[in-house]
């Protein structure tokens, strides 16, 4: 009993040692940029008493980014714990599902199809969005259709987890196709705000996208903590799980929506940001275990924590260029999902 | 009476499983549910604690209607142990607190603590807690699957192949473990069972199913010869060993 006590304390030192590291990385990130700040400066900034540019940098720039990066790294990773969970397949995720490609797909019918996207005169920044409320609906609604369809196929379809994620794949190149689609017929400065969409960027996210998100995520990791002990009876097999007491259609259920709700929130506001819905839970799952108790808030810290380092990394690698944050993800992302491939479906 | 079923039916949309299943089992009782591959007993065992949703017939456990009660209500009463066990990436305490789920509300409490403990020494697997269930081997994870079905404090266990895929000494210590269990727990079990010999040895009553429908059913004056020849045509004969029975094909 005392030695699973000190089990379970050390799981939460993992944790905690999480945290620290979120609020060291936060405080790096709110200083570094263009206009350098040292710690001493950013808290003076953050409780109002720096000077009037670092207030404007610190707090209509920098903090809603980084929010925005804490937030939606740890709904990604939240949504790629519960979604690998309730399939039962590790290599299951928002950017391997089709849900990211379906939300591209929605974003570019909203910007050429219906127009919300266009082009200013001038200007380096020539690029914009006229509507992006209507596109992150678009890009939202496309999303929960792909969830559908991979929910239906693994209900009614008697879809076998490996078939399942191959049925991703088939999805992703249909909503690409889809997109090329699309965009072949398109003027060419439609094609480039859609092109620009597409970039997972941080940078998108003022106050009021970072705050629906947190909204969301929020009560997406309310949902899943309240549901954890149907999560670990589920990991046991569905048998098992429905003998424990539990009502396994409706809680896959309720878990593929919760997490495709806060993927298509993150993905439609943001943009595709792939891989930490399925890198930070399974690093997670290799230190701390299974036990979805600590592992649905642990995987959440780890995704903040990974998703706020590699905006931190895109923003300053080759400064003043800022990279988007998408294609730094997928750069470490990709090499660990080769490595979860070649050990061959390894289940939790 | 634990259990009771009457007149069960089961079919998949291809084909029909099980015609007109009754029997019941009372407190002490260890029933080997016996017949060929694919006679139905797995079948048998998710339509009662309803897994698989039979489509006609009664299963009353403990005096109710199975079909009445909740998934979690029929939880607290019968335990299950999978014939697939998962390696799951959880230690051994974990995976047995997990019995626990149909009655934890919010998090686990200290009984719920100390009745998973209770299992874990019943099976023997106290120097085990703290191991990974991945890292067992299969006759181990067969007893934290048991231990997990303790820790439901059930009235009735249901066992599906519990032996298979065991080495000689672990389809022994397993076998008589559930029969230990049933007499000092004061509950039910029902294993479906593919060793004639280990289900004579350990069990006290028998079903012979046969093409779904229950051959014979009783204690040990239905495992004749003739019987067991005809749920599996095949010659056998049986020898005694001191008072041992042992069936071998002829």
């Amino acid at each position: 009993m005392d030695a699973y006590r000190r089990y379970t304390a050390a799981k939460g030192l993992v944790m905690l040692a999480l945290v620290v590291s979120i609020g060291i990385a936060s405080l790096i990130a709110l200083g570094a940029g263009s206009m350098n700040l040292n710690p001493y400066e950013v808290l003076r900034a953050l409780t109002g008493k720096g000077d009037d540019v670092a207030d404007i940098v610190i707090w209509q720039i920098r903090l809603p980014r980084i929010l925005a990066a804490i937030v939606a790294g740890a709904g990604l990773s939240v949504a790629g714990c519960v979604m690998q969970n309730n399939l039962r397949n590790q290599l299951a995720s928002p950017s391997t599902l089709g849900i990211a490609n379906a939300a591209a797909f929605g974003a570019n019918m909203a910007i050429i199809v219906f127009g919300a996207g266009s082009v200013r005169s001038t200007g380096a920044d020539a690029v914009y969005i006229a509507n992006p409320y209507f596109v992150a609906f678009s890009a939202f609604v496309w999303a929960m259709a792909a969830a559908s369809i991979i929910l239906l196929l693994a209900r009614t379809g008697g879809f076998s987890p490996e078939a399942i994620v191959l049925a991703g794949v088939a999805l992703s190149s249909l909503f690409s196709a889809g997109t090329i689609l699309i965009q072949y017929f398109a003027q060419d400065v439609q094609v480039a705000a859609a092109v620009f969409w597409t970039f997972g960027d941080l940078g998108r996210a003022a106050w009021n996208e970072v705050l629906i998100l947190s909204a969301i995520v929020a009560s997406g990791l309310i949902y899943f903590m309240v549901r954890r002990w149907d999560y670990n009876a589920l990991g046991s097999g569905e048998e098992t799980a429905k003998s424990l007491g539990v009502n396994v259609d409706w809680v896959r259920f309720g878990g593929m929506l919760a997490s495709s709700l806060i993927t298509g929130a993150a993905v439609s506001f943001l943009g595709i940001i792939g891989f930490i819905g399925l890198v930070a839970p399974h690093m997670m799952r290799r230190i701390l275990g299974g036990d979805h108790r600590q592992l649905i808030p642990a995987s959440a810290l780890a995704g903040s924590l990974l998703l706020l380092v590699s905006d931190t990394a895109a923003r300053t690698i080759i400064a003043p260029v800022v990279l988007p944050v998408g294609a730094i993800t997928s750069f470490f992302g990709a090499p660990l999902f080769l490595y979860l491939l070649a050990r061959g479906f390894e289940r939790k | 009476m634990i259990l009771t079923v009457e007149g069960l039916e089961f079919a998949y949309p291809s084909r029909p499983v099980l015609r007109d299943i009754s029997l019941s089992i009372a407190k002490g009782d260890f029933l080997a549910v016996l017949g060929t591959n694919g006679a139905g007993k797995s079948t048998l065992l998710k339509c009662i604690n309803r897994i698989l949703k039979p489509q006609m017939g009664t299963v009353l456990i403990g005096g109710d209607d199975a079909g009445t009660l909740s998934r979690r209500e029929l939880a607290c009463r019968i335990g299950y142990v999978p014939q697939h066990i998962e390696r799951t990436r959880t230690t051994v305490f974990d995976a047995v607190l997990l019995g626990r789920k149909p009655y934890i509300r919010w998090e686990a409490s200290a009984e719920d603590m100390e009745i998973a403990r209770q299992a874990l020494r019943t099976l023997g697997l106290e120097d085990y807690a703290l191991r990974y269930v991945d890292e067992l081997s299969g006759g181990e994870r067969q007893k934290v699957v048991i231990a997990r079905a303790l820790a439901q404090r059930p009235q009735l266990l249901l066992l599906d192949e519990p032996t298979h895929s065991l080495d000689l000494r672990n389809q022994f210590e397993v076998a008589r473990l559930i029969q230990r269990i049933v007499k000092e727990e004061h509950l039910a079990a029902i294993a479906a069972i593919h060793d004639l010999n280990l289900a004579m040895r350990f069990a006290n009553k028998f079903i012979l199913l046969k093409d779904g429908a229950i051959f014979a059913a009783g204690g040990f004056e239905v495992m004749t010869q003739g019987n067991i020849e005809s749920v599996y045509s095949l010659p056998v004969e049986i020898k005694q060993f001191g008072d041992i029975p042992v069936v071998i094909p002829a």
